[in-house]
C-alpha cells in the first residue's frame, strides 16, 4: 500500500461525506440529490474499490499505522483508522457492494420522486455506506462504537423510509432494538477487553487475549458472538432480519444483506483471531454448531416463504450460517495448532462472504426490479417474467445458480473450499470431536439442496411459465442503470467463480495477518488454473477447466443433431392441458405447492397448520366453495420470543402500580432509596 | 495427473456408448424376470436416433431455459463421468474436478431439468419438479456423507485417488466401514435414477411421475438428450459405486492387455449392479412419495455408522 491508496481511501470517504451533503442540500430538488447523492456514492465506492484491492495485491507491505481523521477530544476518544488487511479486504466488499447499488439507485430512486424525500434518502445511504467502512477500518474502541451505532442509526432511517405503512414501522422498531441489544453486548465485551489492555487502541489488544482471565475471557467471547450474532441474524438472534429485509426498499436489501450483516463477521474474524487469540476447543465448535444450524433452519425457513424478499432474507441467515462453518472449523484448526487448516477454513470463510455478498445483492436487486414491474413481492402473483423481464430474468438466473452452489460460479468455489477444511479436519484431533466435521459437512450438502430446490422454485415461479395475474403480465423490462449494476453484479459471480486461485492471493495479507500463513501459493496448480485443497494430495477442482472441457463437449450433441436430425421442424403448440380446453395459469403450479413435499418431510420443525373450509351441497366431492389456508410459523417465534414478549408485557404491566405517576409516591422512592444507600454506607 | 486427450476422447466414447447399453439392459433383464420377452438390449439406441430425427414441437409457454436445458443436462453427466475411474485407475479429467465436483456437476444437471419442468406452465411438470428436487434435497446428505467416509479414509476428495487407495494391500471390502458405506450409496443410486422403490421410469400415469413428469413437454431431439442424459447420469453413478468399493481390474498404467483387461472387469461389475437394480426393482413396489425420506434416512444412517466405524475401528489417522 503506497500513498496513491492511501489518497483514494480518503477520497472515498470524502465521497461519501460528500453525498451525504448533497442529499441534504437536495432535499427539495429530487434529480439534484438523486444524482449527486448517488453518484458521489458510485465515485466514493470506485476509489474504495481500487484502494482496497491495490493495498490487498500489494500484500500489506508497506501499509500506514495509523491515520488520523479528525482531531481527538482525548486521550480515550480518537478519530484514527488504520488500514490493515483484514479492514481492507472487508472494504473491498463495501465498496464493490456499494458500488454496484448505487449505479443501481439511479434508475431506482426516481420511482419516489413526488412521494418521499429523495434528498434524505441518500443522505442516509451515504452515511450508511460512510459509517460501515469506518467500522472495519477503525482503530480503536470508541471511533468503533461510534461508526457502529451511527451505521445501526443510518440503516435504521433506510428501513423505515416506507413508514406510513405498518408492517415498515414495526420491522424498523424490531430492527433498532435488536441491534441495540447486541451493541450492549459489544460493550460489555470491549469493557473486558480495555480493562485487560488499560488502553482503547486495538493496536493494544492485539492477541489481548492471553493476558486475560480465563473467565473475562470466555465471558468476552461470549459476549462478543451474542452482540455480532445478532447482528448477522445467527439463529435463534435472527428475528429482526426476515422483518427488516424486505420491509427495505430493494436497495437497501441488497446492501444490508451483501454488507450491514457481514460487519459481524468482521467483528468475529477481528475478535477471535486477532484479539483474543489461542482460543479454547469449545469457541470453534460452538461457532461451528451455531453456523450449522443456522444454515439447515435458514434454508428451511426459506422454502416455506412466498414473499420474494423475505425468501432471500432466509437465505441470508443460510449463508451467515455457512461462513460461520469456515470461521468455526477455521478457530478449531487455531486451537489444535493448524496453521495451514485455520487458514484454508479461514479463507473458505472469507472467500463465502465476498460471494455471497455479491450474489445476494444481485439476487435483490433483481428482485427489487421485480417489485418494482409488478408491485408485488408475493410470487403466487408472478410468472411469465422471463418474456417480459429478459436481461432481468438472466441476471436473476445466474445469481440463483450462484448461491445453490452449483458450478462454475463462485457459490461453489467457496463451499467446495469449506468442504475441503472440513474433510481435512477430521484427522486434526483424535478426539470425538472430530466427527463434528464430517457431519457438518453432510449438513451442507442438505442446505445446498435444499438452496437449489428452493431456488428452482424462487426463479420458476417468479420468471417462468404463464403470469399468474394482471400485475405481472404487464410488466416492463426495469431502466437501464438497474440492468447495467446487475450486469456487473453478475459479471462478478461469473469471474469469481472461474478465476478462484487468482483472486486468492487478495487473501493472503488476511491470512498471514490472522493465522501466520499465506495460503494461496499452496491452493494453486497448474499456473492457476486449477484450485487445490492446500493438502497436496486432498483433492482439486478446476471451474475454468470444466467450462473448457463442457466447450469442447458441445460440439457432440450439435453435430448428432446435424447429422440426424436436419430435416426436423420445430414448431410451436400448446402445453399438454389433459385434453381440457385451455390451460389457465391457475391449473401451473404455486410456490406453495411446490414447497409442500419439503414442508411434509419437516412436519416436525414446520408444524404446519391448514384450515380448509368447504361450501357444498350433497357430497364433499362437488364443493361449490372452497377456502384453504396454510400457514407455517416459526418455532423461534412461537417458543420464545412470543412468550418473552408475553412476560416482559406482564412485567411492566406489574411495574405500572410502582411507576403511577404522582410527585409524592416519587419523593418518597428518593427518600427511601437515599436511606438505603446511607445505610449501606455506614 | 495429466490431461490426456486420448484418454478423454476414448472415455467420452465409451460413456456415450454404454450409457444407453446400460438402460437397456435394465429394462430387458427386468421383462425377463417378470416372464415378459421385452424390448430388445438395443432398443434404446433405436428411441435415440428416432428422437434425434423428429419434429419438435415445443410449448408456447416455453422460454430459453427449457431449449437449453437438455444440452446442459447431457453435458454435465458426461463432464460427471469423466471425473469418475472407468478402466483405468486414473480418471481423465482428475485435476479438474473429485466427487465434490461430481455431485456438483449432477446438481447443475438437475437444477435445470427441474427449471425445464416448469417452464411450460404445466401442472405435471412443476409437479415432477418438486418431487425431483424434495428427493435430491434428502438424498444429498446421505450422498455427500457415503462420499466423506471414503475420501477420509483415502485422505483425497479425487476419486482417482480413492480408487487408488482402494487398490492398496490395507484395504479390506469386507471392512464395515465400506460395506455401510456401500449400502448407502446404492440406496441414493435408486434413488438419483428414479428407480423403484422411489420413481417408477416405466409409469404411465402422470400423477406418479417424477422424472418422466418433467419430461413431458419435451420431443424429438430435446427428448433424446433428456434421455440420453439420464442414462448417462445412472451409468456414471453406478461406476462410482463399482470402481470406489470394488476396483478389482482397473489399470494401473494404459498398456493394451491392462486396458483389455479393466474393460473386461469394468463390463462384468457393472452389469452385476444393473442386475441388483434389476432385482430390487422387480420384487419392490414403488413406495408412497412420503415414504421416501424414510428410505433416504435410512441411507444417510448408514452413512453415518460407517462414519463412526472409521472413528471405533481407525483410531490413528
Amino acid at each position: 500500500m503506497d500513498n496513491l491508496s492511501i489518497v483514494l481511501l480518503a477520497l472515498a470517504l470524502l465521497g461519501y461525506v460528500a453525498g451525504a451533503l448533497l442529499g441534504l442540500l437536495g432535499l427539495r430538488a429530487e434529480r439534484l440529490a438523486n444524482y449527486g447523492a448517488f453518484g458521489c456514492a458510485t465515485l466514493g465506492a470506485l476509489c474504495g474499490l481500487i484502494a482496497s484491492v491495490t493495498g490487498l495485491a500489494a500484500g500489506g507491505a508497506g501499509l500506514p499505522h495509523q491515520v488520523q481523521l479528525l482531531p481527538a477530544f482525548n486521550p480515550f476518544a480518537q478519530f484514527s483508522i488504520r488500514p490493515d488487511p483484514l479492514g481492507l479486504f472487508f472494504t473491498l466488499i463495501v465498496s464493490l457492494i456499494g458500488l454496484a447499488v448505487s449505479v443501481y439507485s439511479f434508475g431506482y430512486v426516481p420511482s419516489f420522486y413526488g412521494r418521499r424525500s429523495v434528498g434524505g434518502f441518500g443522505a442516509a445511504f451515504n452515511v450508511a455506506l460512510l459509517t460501515t467502512t469506518l467500522v472495519f477500518l477503525a482503530d480503536n474502541v470508541f471511533f468503533f462504537l461510534v461508526a457502529w451505532e451511527i451505521m445501526a442509526l443510518a440503516f435504521y432511517l433506510l428501513v423505515s423510509f416506507e413508514h406510513e405503512k405498518e408492517e415498515v414501522r414495526g420491522a424498523g422498531v424490531l430492527y433498532f432494538v435488536m441491534s441495540h441489544l447486541g451493541t450492549g453486548c459489544l460493550i460489555l465485551g470491549f469493557f473486558l477487553l480495555y480493562r485487560a489492555s488499560g488502553a482503547g487502541g486495538f493496536d493494544g489488544f492485539h492477541a489481548i487475549g492471553a493476558r486475560m482471565a480465563t473467565g473475562p475471557r470466555h465471558a468476552a467471547f461470549l459476549l462478543f458472538l451474542a452482540g455480532f450474532g445478532l447482528k448477522a441474524g445467527v439463529i435463534p438472534l435472527h428475528i429482526w432480519l426476515p422483518a427488516a429485509h424486505p420491509a427495505a426498499p430493494s436497495n437497501v436489501s441488497a446492501l444490508m444483506s451483501g454488507v450491514l450483516i457481514k460487519t459481524s463477521i468482521y467483528g468475529i474474524a477481528r475478535v477471535g483471531f486477532d484479539f483474543l487469540g489461542a482460543p479454547p476447543n469449545w469457541w470453534g465448535v460452538t461457532v461451528l454448531v451455531v453456523g450449522t444450524v443456522s444454515a439447515v433452519l435458514g434454508v428451511l425457513y426459506a422454502l416455506m416463504e412466498h414473499d420474494l424478499k423475505r425468501l432471500l432474507a432466509y437465505h441470508s441467515i443460510e449463508n451467515i450460517g455457512i461462513i460461520l462453518m469456515g470461521l468455526g472449523a477455521a478457530l478449531m484448526f487455531a486451537h489444535t495448532g493448524h496453521p495451514v487448516l485455520a487458514s484454508l477454513a479461514l479463507v473458505a470463510g472469507l472467500y463465502h462472504t465476498l460471494n455471497h455478498a455479491v450474489f445476494k445483492a444481485l439476487l435483490f436487486l433483481g428482485a427489487g426490479a421485480v417489485v418494482h414491474a409488478t408491485h408485488t413481492r408475493n410470487l403466487e402473483d408472478l410468472g411469465g417474467l422471463v418474456k417480459r423481464m429478459p436481461a432481468t430474468a438472466f441476471f436473476f438466473f445466474t445469481g440463483a445458480v450462484a448461491i445453490s452452489a452449483l458450478p462454475p460460479l463462485n457459490g461453489f468455489v467457496s463451499e467446495w473450499l469449506t468442504y475441503q477444511s472440513l474433510l481435512q479436519g477430521f484427522g486434526t484431533t483424535p478426539s470425538l470431536i472430530r466427527l463434528a466435521f464430517p457431519l457438518s459437512g453432510a449438513m451442507l450438502a442438505l442446505t445446498g439442496a435444499l438452496a437449489a430446490a428452493c431456488f428452482v422454485k424462487a426463479f420458476g415461479i417468479t420468471f417462468l411459465g404463464q403470469p399468474r395475474g394482471a400485475a405481472a403480465a404487464g410488466a416492463r423490462e426495469a431502466a437501464p442503470p438497474m440492468l447495467v449494476a446487475q450486469g456487473l453484479l453478475a459479471a462478478a459471480c461469473v469471474v469469481l467463480g472461474l478465476f478462484p486461485p487468482l483472486l486468492l492471493r487478495l487473501l493472503d495479507p488476511v491470512t498471514q495477518q490472522l493465522a501466520g500463513v499465506p495460503l494461496s501459493p499452496r491452493l494453486s496448480l497448474a499456473g492457476g488454473l486449477v484450485l487445490s485443497g492446500a493438502a497436496p494430495a486432498g483433492g482439486t477442482v478446476s471451474t475454468l477447466g470444466l467450462v473448457l472441457m463442457a466447450g469442447c463437449l458441445l460440439p457432440v450433441p450439435l453435430g448428432l443433431w446435424l447429422v440426424f436430425g436436419r430435416g426436423a421442424t420445430v414448431r410451436r403448440g400448446p402445453t399438454w392441458d389433459c385434453g381440457l380446453p385451455g390451460l389457465t395459469p391457475r391449473m401451473a403450479y404455486t410456490a406453495t405447492g411446490f414447497s409442500k413435499p419439503i414442508r411434509m418431510v419437516f412436519k416436525a420443525l414446520f408444524q404446519p397448520r391448514r384450515e380448509v373450509q368447504r361450501e357444498y351441497d350433497f357430497s364433499p366431492y362437488f364443493a361449490k366453495n372452497l377456502r384453504f389456508e396454510s400457514h407455517v410459523e416459526e418455532v423461534f417465534q412461537t417458543r420464545i420470543y412470543r412468550p418473552l414478549h408475553w412476560l416482559v408485557w406482564r412485567v411492566s404491566r406489574q411495574m405500572r402500580a410502582v411507576q403511577a405517576g404522582s410527585l409524592q409516591a416519587y419523593l418518597i422512592y428518593i427518600f427511601a432509596t437515599l436511606l438505603v444507600l446511607l445505610v449501606i454506607a455506614l | 495427473m495429466n490431461l490426456a486427450a486420448p484418454a478423454i476422447a476414448l472415455q467420452t466414447a465409451a460413456l456415450l456408448l454404454l450409457a444407453p447399453l446400460v438402460s437397456g439392459f435394465v429394462r430387458t433383464a427386468k421383462a425377463r424376470l417378470q416372464n415378459r420377452r421385452g424390448p430388445p438390449v438395443w432398443q434404446p439406441y433405436l428411441d435415440l436416433g428416432k428422437f434425434l430425427r423428429k419434429d419438435m414441437v415445443i410449448s408456447e409457454h416455453a422460454s430459453w431455459v427449457f431449449s437449453v436445458a437438455p444440452y446442459v443436462v447431457f453435458v454435465t453427466a458426461v463432464l460427471a463421468g469423466l471425473l469418475v475411474p472407468m478402466v483405468t485407475v486414473q480418471a481423465p479429467l482428475s485435476l479438474f474436478g473429485g466427487a465434490l465436483a461430481l455431485v456438483g456437476l449432477l446438481a447443475l444437471g438437475r437444477f435445470f431439468l427441474a427449471l425445464g419442468g416448469l417452464d411450460p406452465a404445466s401442472a405435471f411438470g412443476g409437479m415432477g419438479s418438486s418431487r425431483e428436487m424434495t428427493i435430491a434435497a434428502v438424498a444429498e446428505p446421505a450422498l455427500m456423507l457415503a462420499i466423506f467416509t471414503v475420501a477420509i479414509a483415502a485422505g483425497s476428495t479425487d476419486l482417482s485417488r480413492i480408487a487408488a487407495a482402494s487398490l492398496g494391500p490395507t484395504w479390506s471390502w469386507l471392512n464395515p466401514r465400506q460395506v455401510l458405506a456401500f449400502a448407502a450409496l446404492f440406496i441414493v443410486l435408486l434413488a438419483e435414477t428414479g428407480r423403484i422403490p422411489v420413481d417408477n421410469p416405466a409409469t404411465h400415469l402422470e400423477l406418479t411421475m417424477i422424472h418422466e413428469a418433467m419430461l413431458l413437454e419435451y420431443s424429438g431431439r430435446h427428448l433424446a438428450f433428456m434421455e440420453w442424459g439420464a442414462s448417462l447420469k445412472q451409468l456414471v453413478l453406478m461406476t462410482l459405486l463399482v470402481n470406489v468399493f470394488f476396483p478389482y481390474g482397473l489399470a494401473p498404467a494404459a498398456t493394451p492387455g491392462a486396458l483389455a483387461f479393466g474393460l473386461a472387469a469394468y463390463l462384468a461389475k457393472v452389469l452385476v449392479v444393473a442386475g441388483i437394480v434389476v432385482v430390487v426393482e422387480t420384487t419392490n413396489a414403488k413406495l408412497r412419495l412420503f415414504r421416501v425420506p424414510d428410505l433416504l434416512s435410512a441411507a444417510f444412517v448408514l452413512a453415518a455408522l460407517a462414519l463412526f466405524s472409521t472413528f471405533l475401528f481407525q483410531q490413528a489417522s
